[in-house]
Order: C-alpha cells, then sequence, then structure tokens
C-alpha cells in the first residue's frame, strides 16, 4: 500500500483487479475480488458451523458470536418488516453476514475488499430490488401498482406524482449500491493516501520524522474507523434491506 | 435460540429481567419506532457526517436516475434534448421526497 512513484500516490491502484488462482483463474478471469468472496463466504460458514459445534448452554466466545448474529438479524427482520419477516431472515442473514466479511477482510493487508466495486454492490442492490419487487407482486398483484400513488392528492397532480413516485422507487437501487461502495471505498483511499505519506515524509530524513509519525497515528485510527465503518455499512445494507422488503409486505 | 430454550419458563425470564435491571446489567430500554424509517433514521442519521452523505446519496442517486431514463427515452424516440429536461426537474423532485421519507417529522408524516 506504498506509493509507487516517488512522487505520485497512487491511491486508486488498490483497486485493480487481477487474475488470481494462476493460471486456472486467468484463463476463466477469476480475480482476486471473487477469490475474496469465496474466502468471505467460507468465513461465514465456518463462524457458524466452528462457533455452534460445541452446542453449549454457556457459549463461549465463537458461539455467542454466532448466536448473536442470529439473533440480532431476526429480531431486525421482525421489527423493521413484521412477522412475516421471519420468511426473509435467511435472505437477509446471508446478505448481512456476506457484506459484512467482505467489509472487514479488506482491513487486512494483502486483502481486498470488493465491496469497494461499485460492479459488485449494484449486483448486490439490484438483487434486493427485484427480490422486493418480485414480492410485492406476489403479494398484492397488480394492485402493487397503487405504491406509486401517494394517498390523498388531487387527481390532477397525480401524473406527476407517479413520475415522482416511480423515481424514487428506482432511486433505490442507486442509492442502496453507492452507499456502500463509496462508504468502502473512501476509507481505503484515505488508508492509501496516510500509507504513503508515511513513506514519502520518511523518505524525507529527520525533518520527517515527526510528520511521518503522525500520519503512522492517524492510519491507526483509521483502521478502528474503518472497522466501524465496515459493520456499519453491513448493519445499514440489511436494514434497508428489511425496511424495502417491509414496504413491499405491507405497501404504504 | 436461547429464546426458544428459556421461553417456556416466564418466572425465570421476569425474575432474571428484575434481577438484571436492579443491578443496572439491561441496557437502556429501547424507544419505540413509530414506524421503520425511525429505525433506519438511528441507524443512519447519528452523526452529522451520517446525515451529510445519506441527504448527498438521496438527492443525487434519484436525479441520475432521472437523468438516465430522459437520456434513454430520448435515445428511443429521437426527441434529444426534451425528455432528458424534463425528467432532470422530476429527478430532483423524486430526490427531495427520498428525503422527505426519511426525515418527515413523526406526526403529519402523510402530508406536507
Amino acid at each position: 500500500m506504498a506509493a509507487e512513484g516517488s512522487n505520485s500516490i497512487d491511491a486508486l491502484g488498490q483497486f485493480q483487479l487481477h487474475p488470481a488462482l494462476g493460471a486456472i483463474g486467468g484463463s476463466v478471469n477469476f480475480t482476486q475480488s471473487n477469490l475474496m468472496m469465496v474466502v468471505a463466504g467460507l468465513c461465514v460458514l465456518a463462524l457458524l458451523w466452528l462457533g455452534m459445534k460445541p452446542r453449549a448452554m454457556v457459549p463461549g466466545r465463537l458461539q455467542a458470536a454466532a448466536e448473536m448474529g442470529y439473533e440480532t438479524i431476526l429480531s431486525m427482520c421482525v421489527e423493521n418488516i413484521g412477522p412475516e419477516g421471519r420468511k426473509f431472515f435467511p435472505f437477509v442473514f446471508t446478505l448481512f453476514f456476506f457484506i459484512l466479511f467482505g467489509n472487514l477482510l479488506g482491513v487486512f493487508p494483502l486483502f481486498f475488499t470488493f465491496t469497494s466495486h461499485i460492479m459488485v454492490t449494484l449486483a448486490l442492490s439490484l438483487l434486493v430490488f427485484i427480490l422486493v419487487t418480485a414480492v410485492a407482486i406476489k403479494e398484492h398483484g397488480l394492485h402493487f401498482f397503487s405504491y406509486f400513488v401517494p394517498q390523498g392528492i388531487p387527481v390532477a397532480l397525480a401524473p406527476l406524482m407517479v413520475l415522482i413516485e416511480v423515481i424514487s422507487y428506482l432511486s433505490r437501487i442507486i442509492s442502496l449500491s453507492v452507499r456502500l461502495f463509496a462508504n468502502m471505498m473512501a476509507g481505503h483511499v484515505m488508508l492509501e493516501v496516510f500509507g504513503a505519506f508515511i513513506v514519502m515524509l520518511g523518505g524525507l530524513g529527520l525533518l520527517g520524522y515527526v510528520p511521518a509519525a503522525l500520519s503512522l497515528g492517524v492510519n491507526t485510527i483509521l483502521i478502528g474507523f474503518e472497522l466501524l465503518v465496515a459493520t456499519l455499512q453491513a448493519y445499514v445494507f440489511a436494514v434497508l434491506t428489511c425496511i424495502y422488503l417491509h414496504d413491499a409486505v405491507h405497501l404504504h | 435460540m436461547s429464546e426458544d430454550n428459556g421461553g417456556a419458563d416466564p418466572s425465570f425470564e421476569d425474575r432474571l429481567r428484575a434481577a438484571r435491571s436492579k443491578q443496572g446489567l439491561d441496557a437502556p430500554p429501547k424507544q419505540p419506532m413509530s414506524g421503520p424509517l425511525g429505525a433506519d433514521q438511528g441507524g443512519l442519521g447519528g452523526s452529522p457526517w451520517g446525515i451529510g452523505a445519506r441527504v448527498g446519496v438521496e438527492l443525487v442517486s434519484a436525479l441520475v436516475v432521472a437523468v438516465a431514463i430522459g437520456y434513454g427515452l430520448d435515445r428511443i424516440f429521437h426527441t434529444t434534448p426534451i425528455l432528458t429536461a424534463v425528467f432532470v426537474p422530476l429527478g430532483g423532485a423524486a430526490g427531495v421526497a427520498n428525503l422527505w421519507r426519511v426525515f418527515a417529522p413523526k406526526s403529519g408524516s402523510g402530508k406536507g
């Protein structure tokens, strides 16, 4: 994560994709991003499987983490969607833990944050959007389209409001994906910039040691901040998914 | 999971809760959410930075969608600037509608 050139900071180079797994990965375009997705999935499975293996009455740390994750997401589903929320619990649980581990793995050196790519987050939010729309149409049939007509508006305003509501509904895809992507990318750019400061200022000699140490301090704080953002953004993504599902199940 | 095991014995749950509240171990009681958006606001609008990012994302994403729709329809109907120009203000309005949905006061959320 150091500056590539001597005078420039290559803050975006870290997001470049490279084929992983040697020749086989290269021939099928299996990048390090895909590799990290697999790793994230395996981490979730490991947490749940290893954590729940003891099945102790008084849980150990891993088991407590697994149980807390389960109960947090379950209560989030039930509180935000309503009693029907249990149906969507597996989906929200998978989504939350996939994003959470994707975000958290990126904090480690040599690892890649796949959620820092708009393509990945856009695919996730499209998945949510399509699911939400499908659920709404399945639950309400054609009555679903009344969602776009706000209650109690004058008839003359209806065409305008329908257009606005449709745009507002479609904008969920963008806002959901951009929020996650921008947060993760901004955090890693900041880390990269301050990491480059350390190297560049340290190269200045005696004069640069103090500011270099300061940037090292900033970077340390940023890592902690990044952990917070990683968890918070995964949580926000899951909560917003729940809220959209609530809208789909209940309309208005 | 633990709920399934402990739910059978309400008296134990009650006693546990009483004991915990006496020792001050329980988290402060959750404020009731008036709607799903209450949770939304609590999760996102904690800090000024969070609110600012939220506002920006909501406004811009609606505008992006509107411009995309307008531009696409212009391409289809060969009316190049007109529909884009029509959809841009609509997109701005949709962004404001998004914000209203998030930050609306709880009591009169039905009408503006």
